[in-house]
Order: structure tokens, then sequence, then C-alpha cells
């Protein structure tokens, strides 16, 4: 085991979850954010709603 | 046209930001891009950084060109997609096939082999289990050999005369990649090819320096031309031949 | 259709640019054909030379069409789609279906009767499987990819597709490029990697193929008139940006020369093989799954009269989707020479995977929700669910498949062809029948399909095979490995190999019993279209190309 790989493991742990987390908040803060529902709604409609 | 008529959100919210990342279609590209280069970076990056993806043995040399030019029929005629060259560390593989395959073995292979599907046994060590006259009567006829098998015959291989003009230029390309072979391999290279297929070539103690363990033989049966299955044949009896285990030491390499 | 006063006009600047590339590329197509030592490369610059003839021709062509030019960007108020891209592609798709299909058929004919390989270089298993996975995931999936992904990205931006020649270069020239692909291996012009044979010349056409179809993609999106992209086209563009990156990386590759086909990779072994399963993984998770989603997105709420059930839910499965997936590769590499710490990330972001797939899944069947009533009385739209539970059942398969104890019985065995076949068959090829059953009509004016009924056949043969199919793999997946790890009451191995080859034989009948199941069912519903185009009603006038009687029930 050479001292690179202990580095990155423990960095790829820490900061890894950090980040995963994090991303999946964002996105869901973004999904689930009550000024964009009203938004979300007219876009699922786009598919019904052409000419 | 629709019922539901809502006006657009307000743009000074906190989020504006994200809104225009989804009404701005560069963004997203953007977005996309730095998603799936982290998962990519990450797991592949380090394999050409750390020192122990590979593991330091004894033996590793750069194909012959006889070896090489056999291994492109071994490409050209998909054995990769039925026979495996990946020999995992479970109980059952080591005795069937012999040792687990390391990463040192193939680390002059372009494009790596090691195969997906096992319609056909595993050939990381087939180098030597057979003969040339076995190997060469079971391309032509498989069935002949084994009445069970289901393999293509590959009659055609000792029929077709082995076209090596650009042998060098093939050893030239691979050295771009990073494979070691060495001026005078180059230079050396037609030589060396017609050296290892014909019995008795003036050429061989040089070709044989210059490439430690190669065996130098007819290996289709036919020693008036070079074959082909000369070529696949060579290839496939030094599968596997490279590393010696006896002098192997697993422990020093566990991952 | 009034023809304007003169016939002949000018060519606009970028016919003729189009025109000077293909002239002088023939020129160079021919050198290299005369020169280069190489029958099969030597064939392949002639086919290019003659596409290059072609094309001078169609743009040359175009300046002596009726009509009016530039073709308007709206009439009477309503965008002028450009559909003709959109037509080509799907004959195409259906085409190559056909194609790919029955050279599966074929090769698993092989695989039970070996004779069949005739012992001819061009038609032996090694050379004819790159050809069936080429023919209907490139050539059929792609195909049915750009088809939709021209429809959707038109209609949901209201908007004409950007580009005069552009759209036709990418859908032209992406099928010159499965003919030079597919080819090639008969010819045995390979690289060798799985799902990534085509040699060095055709991924760099390829490349500039696809970088065209990201910008139209893009300029189209760039002229919707609505503010906001609507979720269809975030999996389309994902799909494309990331097979372009998965292209370029893993087929880096250096030819021997100009001269010859052949080239080598600049990784070699442990790290080419990381690349390769980096690329085949997600040509799976972006080609096959997040393409293929976008089509769900779009056709299964349009199809059932409804919008998508969670809006929300969508956009966090495209994120989620992504994010995971691109990880997703080392588990290919299971107990191999690949580091362990690879392998486990890999499995760790296998089996999260399992999540935004069925994410997705719930998103798409619960669209139906209060209109299940309509799988009884609509074939397509029944296909079109089934084929999401299929993917559900595969993205379960596989994350199951992923974990290292189960990988170390199913690698290397039927079961992953099992495993792939449940994702293609079901998922993919059922979701773009649903796709080509409601495209045909709307494309070609139709008021409907020529036969409810037949497609109602063509669900039930195919669905028949399928489960012919999977069941088949299943069993000899985990028969074959449960052989070879089997031992006697002595610690001897129990078979030798070709006593577990031999087992395989009746199961391998099943499979090309299921496999020809599936292509009779695609023959019909080849026949269905065709009889729709030909003969059927057209649909009203009210409507310019779509009319689907769903439609009243959304506003």
């Amino acid at each position: 085991m050479d001292a690179t790989y202990q580095w990155l493991a423990g960095f790829a742990q820490s900061a890894g979850l950090l980040y995963f987390v994090g991303m999946f908040l964002v996105v869901c803060v973004y999904a689930f954010w009550p000024r964009n529902r009203a938004r979300f709604e007219r876009a699922a409609l786009t598919p019904l709603q052409e000419d | 046209m629709s019922n539901v008529d809502i006006p657009a959100t307000p743009r000074r919210s906190l989020w504006s930001k994200h809104k225009f990342l989804e009404t701005n279609s560069i963004i997203l590209v953007i977005g996309v891009l730095l998603v799936i280069s982290i998962g990519g970076l990450v797991e592949i990056a380090p394999l050409f950084y750390l020192q122990n993806t590979i593991e330091k043995v004894e033996g590793m040399r750069p194909y012959t060109p006889l070896e090489l030019a056999g291994r492109a029929i071994y490409v050209r005629e998909g054995c990769y997609l039925c026979h495996s060259q990946m020999i995992r560390p479970l109980r059952d593989e080591v005795e069937r096939y012999g040792h687990y395959s390391l990463a040192a073995e193939s680390m002059y292979d372009k494009p790596f082999q090691w195969g997906s599907k096992r319609t056909g046994p595993d050939l990381a060590r087939v180098g030597g289990k057979y003969s040339d006259d076995w190997q060469a009567r079971h391309l032509a006829d498989p069935r002949s050999l084994v009445p069970q098998s289901i393999m293509p015959g590959y009659p055609f291989l000792a029929k077709t005369e082995l076209s090596y003009d650009d042998i060098a230029t093939e050893l030239k390309a691979n050295r771009n990649g990073g494979v070691p072979y060495s001026d005078e391999m180059i230079a050396r290279a037609m030589d060396d090819l017609r050296a290892q297929a014909t019995p008795d070539h003036p050429g061989q103690s040089a070709f044989e320096k210059r490439y430690p363990k190669a065996q130098a033989r007819d290996f289709d049966g036919n020693p008036n031309r070079i074959s082909e299955a000369d070529a696949l044949i060579a290839y496939l009896q030094m599968l596997g031949s490279l590393v010696d285990f006896k002098l192997y030491d697993d422990k020093a390499n566990i991952r | 259709m009034a023809a304007t006063g003169n016939p002949i006009r000018r060519a606009t600047t970028g016919e003729m640019v189009g025109i000077l590339i293909a002239a002088i590329c023939s020129v160079m197509f021919l050198i290299i054909a005369g020169k280069t030592e190489h029958s099969g490369y030597a064939f392949h610059a002639l086919v290019a030379m003659l596409s290059a003839f072609a094309t001078i021709f169609l743009i040359g062509n175009r300046c002596f069409q009726p009509g009016p030019f530039p073709a308007p960007q709206e009439i009477n108020g309503k965008p002028n789609y450009n559909m003709g891209p959109v037509k080509f592609a799907t004959i195409a798709a259906m085409f190559w279906g056909i194609a790919g299909f029955t050279v599966g058929l074929i090769i698993a004919l092989q695989l039970a009767f070996p004779v069949l390989n005739l012992d001819l270089p061009w038609t032996s298993f090694g050379r004819m499987r790159p050809l069936h996975t080429s023919a209907v995931i490139f050539a059929f999936g792609g195909n049915v990819l750009l088809a939709t992904s021209f429809y959707v990205v038109q209609r949901t931006s209201r908007a004409r597709l950007a580009g005069d020649l552009s759209p036709w270069f990418v859908v032209l020239g992406y099928n010159l490029f499965i003919v030079i692909a597919g080819t090639g291996y008969l010819l045995g012009i390979t690289q060798g990697k799985e799902y990534a044979e085509p040699e060095w010349y055709a991924d760099l056409w390829l490349t500039i193929v696809w970088v065209t179809y990201l910008l139209v993609f893009l300029a189209t999106l760039g002229k919707r008139t609505e503010p906001h992209i609507y979720v269809a086209n975030w999996f389309y563009l994902g799909f494309i940006v990331t097979i372009a990156v998965l292209h370029l990386g893993n087929n880096l590759a250096v030819p021997v020369s100009l001269l010859s086909p052949k080239s080598y990779i600049v990784w070699s072994g442990v790290q080419d093989a990381m690349f390769q399963w980096w690329y085949g993984h997600n040509a799976v998770g972006f080609f096959l799954t997040a393409g293929f989603l976008a089509i769900m997105y779009y056709f299964v709420p349009k199809r059932a009269g409804r919008p998508i059930y969670s809006y929300r839910l969508s956009i966090i499965h495209f994120w989620a989707l992504i994010f995971l997936y691109i990880w997703a590769g080392p588990h290919h590499l299971h107990y191999t020479a690949l580091p362990d710490w690879a392998q486990t990330l890999g499995m760790t972001f296998s089996i999260m995977l399992w999540m935004p797939s069925w994410g997705g899944m719930i998103n798409g069947l619960m669209t139906l929700s209060g209109a299940w009533d309509k799988l009884r009385t609509d074939p397509v739209l029944r296909m079109m669910v089934v084929s999401l539970a299929f993917y559900g059942m595969s993205t379960f398969e596989g994350p199951l498949m992923s974990i290292k104890t189960v990988n170390a019985l199913s690698h290397y065995t039927d079961w992953t062809i099992g495993h792939v076949h449940s994702g293609a068959l079901g998922w993919v090829a059922y979701i773009s029948f649903g796709a080509i059953y409601c495209l045909v009509p709307w494309l070609w004016n139709r008021k409907e399909l020529y036969s409810l009924k037949l497609v109602n056949w063509h669900f039930w043969i195919s669905t028949l095979g399928i489960v012919f199919y999977i069941t088949a793999m299943w069993v000899s997946g985990i028969l074959q490995g449960l052989m070879w790890r089997s031992y006697t009451a002595l610690g001897f191995l129990e078979y030798s190999f070709i006593e577990t080859v031999e087992a395989m034989h009746p199961f391998y009948v099943i499979r090309a019993l299921g496999g020809a199941l599936f292509l009779i069912g695609a023959l019909i519903m080849v026949f269905n279209l065709w009889m729709t185009v030909r003969s059927g009603e057209l649909a009203g006038s009210e409507s310019d190309t779509s009319v689907s009687p769903q439609l009243s029930l959304a506003h």
C-alpha cells in the first residue's frame, strides 16, 4: 500500500461522501422548491399542448 | 390553449441561478459534463499513477513480430467474444486454468483481450497445453478432435499466406503507444518474423536474444510457407508462458 | 405547394461548401483506394467516394426542387416542422432492426448448430456477433434515437429543426457509419473492443457526425419559444454529450498508417480494460438507457394523454441517473486484475443505481394511474408499459449481478447474455416499437395504424419470444456457472469444460426459438407500418402532422 493510495482512499471516503450528499440535496431542493412548482406543472403538460 | 395558465415565476428569487441552468441548454451541457467527468476521472486516472496497479514481475517482454501478427488474427476473427484471457482468483478457475492472471501479464496488450464470455475455455495460459499439431488440426476442424465442440472451423487460416509487409510499422505503432520495442527490434522485425516461423533459420539466435523465451519453429505443419495459422498458433503457444510463477511472490502484490 | 416562378435557384453558401468538401473528399478517397494494400480498406474508400458523389448529386439536386426556399420557419403561425430526416431515420431503424434481429437469430443458431458457421471467414460467429450487436444497438437503436430526438426536440420546442443541410448530414452520415462499421466486421476490420469495434477512420467519421448532431440539437433548443426545456430533452442531451465523451475516450487510437485500416489504442492492458468498460457500461447507461428514457418521457405521456406522474421526480431521476451510472463500469471486471478499490467503487455505485432506475420506472408507470383501462384497448401503450416493467426487472437484476459474490457465478456465463437481452428486447426494443407505432401515423399524416390487431399479435408473439430467450439464458447461465465450480467428493473438478458446453445445447435451441419469435413479431410490425403508410386513411386536415385522439383530453 503506498501513500498515494492511502491518501486517495481517505479523500474519497470523506470529501466524496460530502460531495454525493451535497449534490443530491441540491437537486432535491431544486426539484421541491415551492416557487418552482408552477413551472414544473406547466412543463409537464408540454407534450400534450402541441399544435 | 391550456387551462393551466400560470405566469412565469419571478426572476429575482434566490434560485434564479438554477432557473438559468435549466433554461439555458449550454449550461445544461456543462452540468452534464461536470457530473459525468468526475466518476470517470476518479476511477481511471489513479490507474495511471498508483504504483501497485501493475505488479512488478520478471519475464514480461513485448510480443515477437510473429506473435503480434498472430494476435492481430485473434482480434480479427473475434476470438475474444467466446474466449476470455483473464483467470480469476477463484479455486475452480485456478485449478482449471492455472495461476490467476496478473495485470502485468497484459501490460503490452493493445487492445486488452480479457473477454467477457466463456463460450469456450479461458486461454490466458493455453500456451504449451496442446501440441502445435493439435492446435493446427483443431483450428481447421475443431470437431475432428473435440466432437462436442461448438467452435467455428478456421480451415482458411492454414491456406492463407500471412501478409507481413508492414510488420515493422506495426511494431512502431505499438512503440508509439508505450510498448518498449527497441530500434533494433523494429529494424529486424521482418527477419525476426521469418526466423521464428522457419526451422533452422540463420537469424534464430539473434531473434531469441531479442525475445527471451520465444519459441521458434514451424507451427502449422507446413514449413514451406508462413501462413496465418503459423502466426496464430505462435501467439496461442506463448500465452501465459512469460511469467515464471515458481519465482513469483503472491503476497508481495496484494492490493 | 406552389412552385415559384424560377425552378432553378442559386446554391446557398452552405450548399457550395458542402459540394466543395465532398468533391475534395472524393478525390482523397480515390487516392487512398488506389494506394492501399488492404482490400477491405480499399472497399471502404470506394464506398466513401461513392457517398461523396451521392452528396454532390443530392445537394445539387436541391437547387432544382420547386417550392419556397429556404423552407419557411412557420406556416400559418404554426411551426413548419422538418420531418424528412425523422422519416428517414424511422425507416432506417426498421430496416436495421430486421437486419440486426436476423443476424442475432443466425448467430444463436450457430451456437446451437456450429456447422452453420460454414467455415468461411465472413460467416463465422466471431465476425457475425459484432455485426449483430452493432446492428441492434447502434443501427436500430441509434436510428430510433435520431428519429425520436429530432421529432421530440421540434415538437417540445415548437420550432423547426435548426440547420438546412445539417439534419440530413446527421442521419445520412450516421447510416454511412453503420454501413462502414458493419461491412468492416465481415471483412475482418475491427479494433477488438466490445461494442467499440469500428476502426479509427469510422470512429473519426462518427465524431464529425456526432458533433453536428449535438449542434443541431442545441441550436433547435435555442430556437424554442417556451422558456423551459422539457425533461425529455435533458435526457437526449445527456445521452448525446456523454456518448461523445465516451466515444472519444475509448477510441483514442493511433492508426498504423493512413493506408492501413489498423490502429493501436494508446492505453494497454488494465488501463485499456478500465477505459473499455467505462465506455461499455455507459453505452448501456447513456445510449440504451438515458436516450430511451427520453423516449419514455415524451411518448408515454403523449400516448396516455396524461402528463408525466411527477415532473419533480423526473428531474431528480435525471441527475441521479447520470451521476451514478458513470461509476458503474468496473462491475464488468470483478475479480480481474483491475485493482480492488476500483471494483468496489463499481459495485457500490451499481447497487445505488437501482434507486434512480426504479424511480424512473415508477414515474413512467404511474403516469397511467387513473387510465389503466387504456392498457386493454391500446396495445401500443401496453407495449410501452411492458417495456417499463422489463426496465424495472433488468435494472433490479443488474445491481444484483454487480455484487461480487453473485458476479463470481454469473460472469463469463449466459446469465449476462440473458440479462442484456431482457433489457435490450424487453426495454429498449419495446419502447422503440411503441414510439415507432406512434410516430409513423403522425409523420405520414395517417389517422391511425393500419391494424391494432396486428400490434396485438406482434406484442404477444415477441413477448413469448423474450420469455423463451431470457429463461433459457438464466437456466443455461446458472447451470454452467455451477458446473464450472462443481467438485466431486474426492475434491476434483467434476466436469471438464466441454461437458459444460454440451449441457448448453438444449438451451441454445430454445434461445434461438425465442429469437425467431421476436423476429417474426418485428416482421409483423413492418407489414403493419407499411400498410399504414400505403393505405391508411389520411388524418383530418385541421392538423398538419399530428393527430392523436388523446390530445383533446389535455385541453
